[in-house]
């Protein structure tokens, strides 16, 4: 098991390599290099209209100052080497906005994003499972058609307008009153309360924001449990299972869906992209102070060093998940892990 | 039947049917055959057209200019006048210049569906709930939501086009280079595959937003960059099956060139269940563009589309007509494509039969 970690964990370093990469020539594809987009950052920010022939000068010398410390003058290659080195240091440099060092800026912003994100990962999956076998096994009946039907509107339905729709209608607009618009608990929350209180407050504030987004995942992943469970049902092992009298119940648990598994684990790496961008949208419409918002911020502010700060960290994230989910794989499917050697 | 179809899109296409006359289209003339039988999927391509009349004649539905007006004995054509003054064909007439259509009196004018433009702004009219006078209302602005919805479906129908048609550009040439050469190209494609995939495409997106000014071809072009990969794996999967069957070998066997055979001979028989992540391709590129322009990244500010509406009810709840018809417009619009996709997989894709 751990051979097989420190495999995948190897494996991984072309993957890492080539997504920071295009973070990196990203940054270097704007117009100008970071230098100058830092000077023009700091001028945006200080409000500097009209800038003088001897500012502009001084301008100029800050910006080749700036270039010789960050290493800009130096070749192509080296700066990619620089650049990740920071990354990996988590030095990412300064705010153009505040002049913070971006790291403290998204510490304690990270963590809330990752939080929403497991939880709808765990929703995704305690929906979308039992979903697909009660769809399978209850093949072509009145109840797999509606949910096939349901699940299927829901996949198509965008989350800016779920998200819209229940601002407008069930959190305290001219409608309904049945959630908070936003925040992580109520302005009134203390410290000081009693568990059960504090759960119960920031499970209400965190019910709306973890079910959009994670509506979408569990409507398409049900669709391919679904599809798993049937191909595996077709299986000729399953027919033996049934003919020594072993009881559906115990089939289906025992022998069906733990093969039917295997794809579904697969399928977390491709949806923990897709949650990432989705709390984007949720972070910014339920004011929730996670990496999403901050990342809306700093585009509206042009804040290009704080977007790459978090672009970089949340691939790394989507790395650090398909890790785990190809961990997760070798624990449901022990072939994979030790199969090869045998 | 249905077993004829499974060789048909297995095998070159020169296997000829009983069906058809001529095998080239013939597929093509039982995809849609089939495709028609499916009522719902159908009804998915009902919609898709009518989005696509709608986008093409939305200066006819939706504008403040008469479709037809009667003026001191002569008459005028003034919206189709204005297509013709935009391509410098001719001068705007200059008893119309400066006029404001709607108060002219004594005169015949046959006016679209819905006079106003998206662009009109009505400062007296802000956040005016549905009525006769605005059929969905009206924004912020006193800008017709109507007008703005109509106008809209040409922005996200070009941006689900052209990015899709550039995804599609890059999918094909780097599948079809994997699946063909296999080796290591294969090898570096399919590593390509795994980094655009463990990508989170839409923070990407917001950082190329936040770099270059915003503009809506550069959003095309950065959905399209970054929306390849479905397409290019089922080109490869295609071309690593097509590749080994016998008529590709007896192609290589005569000399034909490599590029000849990729694109030529492979490639057309390759394309059916290219189409349905085409399909399905563009439904994830409105549904990106939408959430870029609800973000207000991407798309300048002054362009009305669906998700700029939308933004607008988040900031006035009470405004209900702004959030619930252009989200139920990004809905209908990208589930009539998830139909048309599926509908066509299940026609394309004999690996499916009997899973559902």
């Amino acid at each position: 098991m751990a051979a097989y970690a420190f495999q995948r964990l190897l494996l991984m370093i072309p993957t890492f390599i080539g997504i920071t990469l295009v973070g990196f020539l990203i940054m270097r594809l704007a117009p100008g290099d970071p230098a100058e987009l830092r000077a023009a950052g700091g001028l945006a920010g200080a409000a500097g209209a009209g800038i003088s022939v001897d500012k502009q000068a001084s301008i100029d010398v800050a910006v080749a100052q700036w270039r010789q410390q960050y290493g800009l003058d130096r070749p192509l290659h080296i700066q990619y080497v620089i650049w990740l080195k920071n990354l990996i240091t988590l030095d990412f440099g300064e705010s153009f906005k505040d002049n913070q060092s971006v790291w403290t800026k998204i510490a304690d912003r990270v963590p809330i994003t990752i939080n929403l994100n497991i939880l709808s990962i765990l929703v995704v999956y305690l929906v979308a499972i039992p979903l697909g076998v009660y769809s399978a096994t209850q093949r072509n009946t009145f109840g797999d058609q509606v949910t096939t039907v349901v699940a299927f509107i829901l996949f198509a339905v965008p989350t800016v307008w779920a998200a819209t729709m229940a601002l407008v209608f069930i959190c305290g607009g001219d409608f309904l009153y049945l959630f908070p618009p936003g925040g992580l608990s109520s302005v009134d929350y203390d410290p000081s309360w009693p568990w059960w209180k504090k759960l119960q407050n920031q499970s209400w504030h965190l019910f709306l924001p973890v079910v959009l987004l994670s509506y979408g995942g569990f409507a398409g992943l049900s669709r391919y449990m679904r599809a798993s469970m049937l191909e595996v049902l077709g299986q000729d092992y399953v027919q033996v299972a049934r003919a020594k009298g072993l009881a559906e119940r115990l089939v289906i648990m025992k022998h069906v869906m733990r093969n039917s598994l295997i794809p579904l684990v697969t399928m977390l790496a491709s949806l923990l992209p897709a949650l990432i961008g989705g709390s984007v949208i949720i972070e910014t419409i339920f004011s929730i102070p996670g990496m999403g918002q901050l990342g809306y911020e700093s585009v509206r502010a042009r804040d290009y060093p704080t977007v790459m700060a978090l672009y970089s960290v949340s691939a790394v994230l989507t790395l650090v998940g398909i890790l785990i989910s190809d961990l997760l794989l070798s624990v449901v499917d022990p072939r994979i892990a030790f199969g090869r050697r045998q | 039947m249905n077993d004829s179809r499974c060789e048909l899109s297995s095998a070159p296409a020169a296997v000829s049917t009983p069906r058809t006359a001529t095998a080239d289209v013939g597929l093509w003339a039982g995809v849609w055959k089939d495709f028609r039988r499916n009522r719902i999927a159908l009804a998915g391509y009902y919609v898709v057209l009518l989005l696509i009349f709608t986008a093409v004649f939305a200066d006819f539905l939706a504008n403040d200019k008469p479709l037809y007006l009667s003026y001191k004995g002569n008459s005028y054509f003034p919206v189709l006048r204005s297509y013709l003054v935009d391509l410098k064909l001719r001068s705007r007439p200059a008893e119309l210049l400066n006029i404001d259509y709607k108060k002219l009196e004594g005169v015949a004018a046959v006016f679209p569906p819905i006079p106003y433009r998206q662009t009109d702004v009505d400062l007296f009219a802000p956040l005016e709930p549905p009525s006769a006078r605005h059929w969905l209302g009206t924004d912020r602005l006193g800008r017709d939501v109507m007008a703005g919805m109509i106008h809209g479906s040409r922005i996200s129908l070009s941006i689900g086009f052209v990015a899709v048609g550039i995804a599609v550009v890059i999918g094909v040439i780097l599948g079809a280079l994997a699946g063909y050469f296999g080796s290591w190209i294969d090898i570096v494609v399919s590593r390509l595959f795994e980094i655009m995939l463990s990508i989170p495409t839409f923070f990407l997106l917001i950082t190329v937003a936040a770099i270059f000014r915003p503009s809506i071809f550069m959003t095309m072009a950065i959905i399209g960059l970054t929306s390849w990969v479905g397409i290019a794996r089922f080109t490869r999967s295609e071309f690593l099956r097509i590749r080994n069957l016998d008529y590709v070998t007896a192609a290589i066997s005569i000399g034909v060139s490599s590029r000849k055979i990729m694109f030529r001979h492979i490639l057309p028989n390759a394309l059916a269940p290219v189409i349905v992540s085409v399909v399905l391709g563009i439904a994830g590129a409105i549904l990106v563009e939408s959430s870029l322009s609800f973000l207000g990244i991407g798309v300048p500010a002054e362009l009305v589309t669906w998700g700029s509406i939308l933004n607008e009810a988040s900031g006035a709840t009470f405004a209900w007509w702004l959030a619930v018809f252009p989200g139920f417009a990004i809905f209908i619009t990208v589930l009539a494509y998830y139909l048309v996709g599926e509908g066509l997989r299940e026609v394309l894709d004999p690996r499916l039969r009997g899973l559902r």
